[in-house]
């Protein structure tokens, strides 16, 4: 990792009815083209292709299905750069995009069981759908999110950069203790 | 006098004493009770003053209806009028005051009103007030402002101190109604598997039944809901909310639900409402009914109550309106409010009951009690000032002349028979139809509001749904289809059986008694929130108003914080009437959400503070805040204006900055521009069309400047766009157009060119970009060494990629100043690193950061245009004299065709030029260039207008540019340029261009 390299909001902790902490520095890869074809790519990473709004995973690999031609490659940070140059040469000639996006996200981890009560907050999704290990883009708040189910009591905000702070607080003012709505849990 | 039982109280705690003040005055409650109960258990029988005629005011309801018993509630920052006290739970410490009147509750010289009624009838304001019309403004308003109205409103200085809060919910059946039939319904859909919400809008669940003395499964209705909200409440798929009405219900089975978290706990660490995004399968409304009050003079005094609210009053709280209580009916129900009040030791001076005769079993168990039954009667008049002394009685079918009874007593207990509640069945389009046996609108079955499939997706049941007697067997059948309808498939077990007292028939009464004469009818109260009577209902419909929706607005029947849930039917039955017409044909008002008013707060959510607009920011945002930013929004981003040292102004700053640039060299933190990747086979094919110039044939490594119009042939957006490899460009679009310009490309790649082979990323934010700029530019970032900048090796508008000074870094020779200029692109994560670096590097090279006003003065004095200064979207690149960036040799791009249209192509059209003010002032903002005479709208003559303007500290004097008429035929031409208070501001038409008009500063 570039020693200069910092993440958005480097440390960011708050503690309510569920901890909210903000995850350093975190790879991730957007790949966008025929299925088929990104299979093809990722196959030496021993990745399979997710189904809808769902995740694979190889060792420190995440693979979650974005849109029907779009797919996320959430890896360790250092590791973006050469994976995405990997990917494009896989993919040349094909029809096929390769973006290195991991300095343009904020991630936030969520733990504790009440997680999905500090996101109903924020989210217009019905959390009692989306079960460990699928992921999902919607917004929260005001701006664009994924949310991903990474654990049992753990769950994974994805946001671009520029709002992090503004993700931050939104969590940390949605887990205010006393505020708990006991809604799915 | 209204008083507190000894014994008795389903709902309050007489362990736990609370002490309140009303006006001032020092009251004690009890835990579980209202504030209208902790009033009425002190005998502060007078809590308001009526809206017009400032009448003394009652309590008449015990719940979501009350339309007199509203008060200001808490002080300062916790202040908040119109308050139901009926449905405010007490708490310790709590301050109410009583509203409208002036200057005090006892004494209100404004009930002067009330001794010229006449004057304030229907449409009062309407016809008084016309002439003369200024009048309406200085003298009438203020005047009524004062003597018609409600609470006040709070202080504009106070801040409410609460936490607001909204969640987002799901629910295959959602129920609204916590009584013992949506406790049913939700039974049976949980139980046949559905994903059950409840939701209820008091404090308890079970509603009235207990009140009335309802029996389930041959045991006391407390036990089957208790049992009951046990068994939901351990069913994994039910989830049920007290305190939590449902307010709206909208489309697709979207409702809101209006949760009071903690107004009974002000100050708690809690929100003090959650408002619930409901999107339901299926809603199931069991909001049971609402009794209608009679129509009697003198119906509004203080003493005079609906006689289920005094049932309640006296079962949930232990209090009595009064030690002699006359009952007035037109049907049976009221009965039960007779034997209560019998039972708890009370006087029961009469029942008086419309109908001739009477022989129903709870009017029998009445009798058997020894009260006595005035049949084929009605209340003449309500004896008393402030409170009720006395009725007489009349017969029904008069006009009131004769007296047959007088009665000594100090509450009248009213019951007019009851409505269901329809408004959430409305809300969504759901049908009424009149109840010939029962005398209510309830939802029609075969008209319900309709879902996305076509079909219903509300249920009434229960009361709600015009069920009189048992309900159960209704909730459960409501709450076993929502459930299937929703996929649910289980056999849910049996309906519990509800045992309710039978009832013989009402009878209605529109008005009491029914043939009465003026001097009645102009003192029965229809709508007692915004004083309308019987009278002004009748007079409206001589005057010609025919439509129920006309009448109410002339009337201001079923206005106001209530919306006539008392009025409605009893208003649209005097209208029927005095139209000669069946109630059916009349019809209702629209029931419009929310069913009572909810707060600003709960709407508003948590979109406060910091969290009230997403704020963006770039890497280095906090070096910025932290040396002198004076913040600039641009789109949600915030950019420097500029840096301002200790001691400087703002004018100072920038005048540094600017001329730091020429002299040195300037930062700008340009991570703000928008970078979207246009990749594919078809990517050069799809820029052509994206661009006014053309894009094809730039070559990878090599930067071009272009200009993006919409099909209008307007400019939208322009930027410089770097081809990184053969199918592979970044677009650098403007700060505020990248989400925009993303979308536009989405939008025709989607939906008109979707076999084109092109993705598009946007990177904005995963690159922070520094625009280093100024002679010292190339000497700063050899320091930082790592990558061949020369001249040769990397030539005005290319760009390389390369370690610089240990940085991922693609770098741009591109300049918007004139100088010589380097746009540095890093991963955003080493941004800060990079901006640090460069200032250290530079510190004796005079290197400093420069902000958003000097970025605009430097491109000024070049003559670039900036989107939005002289681009408002109604400009096309030739009225900037952008004609060069227009290929000619393309078939086609987006905005050509809208050029070629006639209007576009006028030659009077205001096109681009330099200003220069004689006087070397500055120019103001926008200001028009004026002609004389005027035009045939008799507005002045205008022959352009500045679009932007600045001091320049490079040339010591007011620099411009703006849009005028046939502009670069004039050079030399002197304007006149309107400015503040009627002064005129001479300049000359000039070259745009002011500094270096060969571009050889930025080519070294």
């Amino acid at each position: 990792m570039s020693e200069n390299a910092i993440s958005a909001l480097p440390g960011a902790v708050s503690e309510g009815f569920v901890r909210v902490t903000e995850a350093g520095p975190c790879g991730m890869i957007t790949l966008r083209g025929e299925m088929a074809r990104l299979a093809f790519a990722l196959a030496p990473l021993g990745l399979d292709i997710p189904g809808t709004r769902a995740v694979t995973q190889a060792g420190d690999k995440v693979l979650a299905w974005m849109s029907p031609d779009e797919l996320l490659l959430m890896l360790p940070y250092d590791e973006a750069p050469g994976t995405a140059r990997a990917l494009q040469d896989a993919l040349r000639g094909d029809f096929a995009t390769i973006a290195n996006v991991s300095d343009a996200r904020a991630v936030f981890t969520l733990h504790g069981a009440h997680a999905r009560d500090v996101l109903a907050k924020l989210c217009p999704v019905d959390f009692g759908m989306l079960a460990q290990g699928q992921i999902r883009r919607t917004r929260a708040g005001q701006v664009a999110a994924a949310i991903w189910v990474s654990g049992e009591d753990e769950m994974r905000v994805i946001c671009f950069r520029s709002v992090a702070q503004y993700m931050f607080d939104l969590l940390t003012i949605a887990a205010l203790p006393g505020s708990e709505p006991a809604l799915y849990s | 006098m209204s008083h507190r039982l000894a014994s008795g109280g389903r709902l309050i705690d007489r362990t736990s004493p609370l002490s309140i003040t009303f006006n001032g005055k020092r009251l004690t409650g009890f835990k579980g009770d209202t504030l209208a109960a902790t009033l009425l258990a002190q005998d502060q029988m007078l809590v308001g003053r009526s809206f017009k005629y400032h009448r003394p005011r009652g309590i008449v309801a015990s719940g979501a209806e009350e339309p007199n018993a509203l008060v200001g509630l808490g002080t300062g920052n916790r202040f908040e009028p119109n308050q139901r006290s009926t449905t405010t739970e007490l708490f310790e410490g709590l301050r109410a005051q009583s509203q409208n009147h002036w200057p005090s509750l006892e004494y209100d010289f404004l009930a002067l009103n009330d001794l010229v009624p006449q004057v304030l009838t229907a449409g009062f304001y309407y016809k008084t007030f016309l002439w003369p019309r200024a009048f309406w403004k200085h003298v009438y308003e203020p005047i009524i402002r004062r003597s018609a109205g409600l609470g006040n409103a709070p202080d504009a200085d106070s801040r409410d101190s609460d936490r607001y809060e909204q969640i987002h919910a799901f629910a295959d059946v959602l129920v609204i109604g916590g009584g013992i039939a949506g406790l049913q319904a939700a039974l049976a859909a949980a139980e046949a598997g559905a994903r059950v919400a409840v939701w209820e809008q008091t404090a308890h669940w079970g509603g009235r039944a207990p009140v009335d003395g309802v029996e389930i499964d041959s045991a006391k209705a407390e036990d089957w809901i208790r049992n009951t909200v046990e068994r939901l409440e351990k069913m994994a798929n039910v989830h049920m909310r007290l305190r939590c009405m449902g307010a709206g219900v909208y489309d697709h089975g979207y409702v809101l639900g209006y949760e009071r978290v903690s107004d009974h706990a002000p100050g708690a660490d809690a929100p003090r409402h959650r408002l619930w995004r409901m999107r339901a399968g299926r809603i199931i409304t069991a909001t049971g009914a609402i009794e209608r009050p009679l129509s009697f003079a003198g119906n509004d005094l203080p003493g005079v109550m609906l006689a289920s609210a005094m049932r309640d009053y006296l079962v949930n709280f232990a209090v009595a309106p009064g030690h002699e209580i006359v009952v007035v009916t037109n049907n049976d129900d009221a009965y039960r409010t007779a034997i209560a009040l019998r039972r708890a030791g009370l006087g029961v001076a009469a029942v008086v009951d419309a109908r001739a005769e009477v022989t129903g079993a709870l009017p029998q168990a009445a009798r058997a009690a020894g009260i006595r039954i005035l049949t084929g009667s009605g209340i003449r008049k309500v004896k008393g000032g402030k409170r009720v002394k006395g009725v007489e009685i009349c017969e029904i079918d008069s006009r009131g002349v004769a007296v047959t009874h007088r009665l000594d007593c100090d509450a009248v207990a009213m019951s007019g028979g009851w409505s269901p509640v329809v408004h959430l069945w409305s809300h969504c389009g759901g049908k009424l139809i009149w109840d010939e046996a029962g005398h209510f609108f309830r939802p029609d079955p075969e008209r319900p509001p309709l879902a996305s499939d076509g079909r219903g997706n509300l249920r009434a049941c229960g009361a709600a749904n015009g069920v009189t007697g048992a309900v159960l067997s209704d909730a459960h059948d409501a709450g076993l289809k929502a459930a299937q309808d929703s996929g649910a498939s289980a056999k849910p077990g049996p309906a519990a059986s509800d045992q309710v007292a039978a009832e013989a028939p009402m009878e209605p009464v529109w008005m009491m008694p029914r043939n009465a004469e003026y001097d009645l009818r102009s003192k029965m109260w229809l709508d007692f929130q915004n004083d309308v009577k019987v009278s002004d209902v009748q007079l409206a419909a001589r005057e010609g108003f025919q439509s129920v929706e006309h009448t109410k607005r002339y009337t201001t029947l079923g206005m106001a914080t209530d919306q006539g849930k008392l009025s409605n039917i009893n208003g649209l039955a005097v209208l029927s009437d005095a139209l000669g017409q069946p109630i059916p044909a009349t019809g209702t008002t629209t029931f419009r959400p929310p069913y009572t008013p909810i707060s600003m707060g709960a709407i508003a959510g948590g979109a406060v503070g910091a969290v009230f607009q997403p704020l963006r920011r770039t890497p280095m945002h906090d070096w910025h805040a932290a040396n002198g930013a004076d913040w600039e929004p641009v789109g949600q981003w915030r950019r420097p204006y500029a840096y301002l040292r200790p001691g400087e102004s703002r004018i100072q700053a920038v005048n540094r900055e600017v001329r730091n640039v020429r002299e040195a060299a300037g930062l700008l933190d340009a991570s703000t521009l928008g970078k979207i990747l246009v990749a594919g086979p078809d990517a050069a094919r799809f820029m052509d069309m994206l661009y006014t110039n053309m894009m094809s044939s730039l070559k990878p490594g090599r930067c071009r400047y272009g200009l993006m119009c919409n099909e209008n042939g307007f400019l939208m957006d322009d930027g410089v766009v770097a081809r990184l490899d053969e199918t592979t460009f970044l677009v650098h679009t403007t700060s505020g157009g990248a989400e925009h310009v993303h979308g536009w490309m989405e939008d025709w790649l989607q939906c008109e060119w979707w076999d084109w082979q092109v993705h598009t990323v946007n990177l904005t934010e995963q690159y922070a970009q520094v625009a280093v700029a100024g002679p010292q530019a190339r000497r700063l970032l050899e320091r930082l060494g790592g990558m061949d900048l020369a001249r040769e090796a990397l030539p005005f508008m290319e760009w390389r990629e390369g370690m610089l000074g240990g940085f991922d870094a693609r770098v741009f020779r591109i300049s918007f100043s004139g100088e010589l200029s380097f746009e540095i692109a890093v991963p955003a994560g080493q941004g800060r690193a990079l901006w640090d670096r460069l200032l250290e590097a530079g510190a004796d090279l005079g290197v400093m950061p420069y902000g958003t006003e000097a970025l605009h003065i430097l491109r000024a004095e070049k003559g670039f245009i900036m989107i939005g200064d002289e681009t408002d979207g109604t400009a096309i690149p030739q009225d900037l004299g952008l004609d060069w960036a227009i290929s000619k040799k393309k078939a086609d791009f987006l905005g050509k065709r809208g050029m070629q249209r006639e209007a576009m192509q006028d030659p009077e059209r205001w096109k681009l030029v330099g200003l220069e003010t004689l006087d070397g002032s500055v120019l103001p903002h926008g200001a028009l260039a004026v002609l004389a005479g005027r035009n045939a709208n008799k507005q002045t003559r205008t022959e352009g207008r500045v679009t932007s303007t600045y001091f320049s500290a490079n040339l010591g004097r007011g620099i411009a540019m703006g849009l005028v008429a046939r502009g670069p035929e004039r050079m030399g031409e002197v304007l006149r340029f309107a400015g503040p208070k009627g002064r005129m501001i001479e300049a000359r038409i000039v070259d745009a261009v002011l500094i270096d008009k060969d571009g050889e500063r930025q080519n070294v």
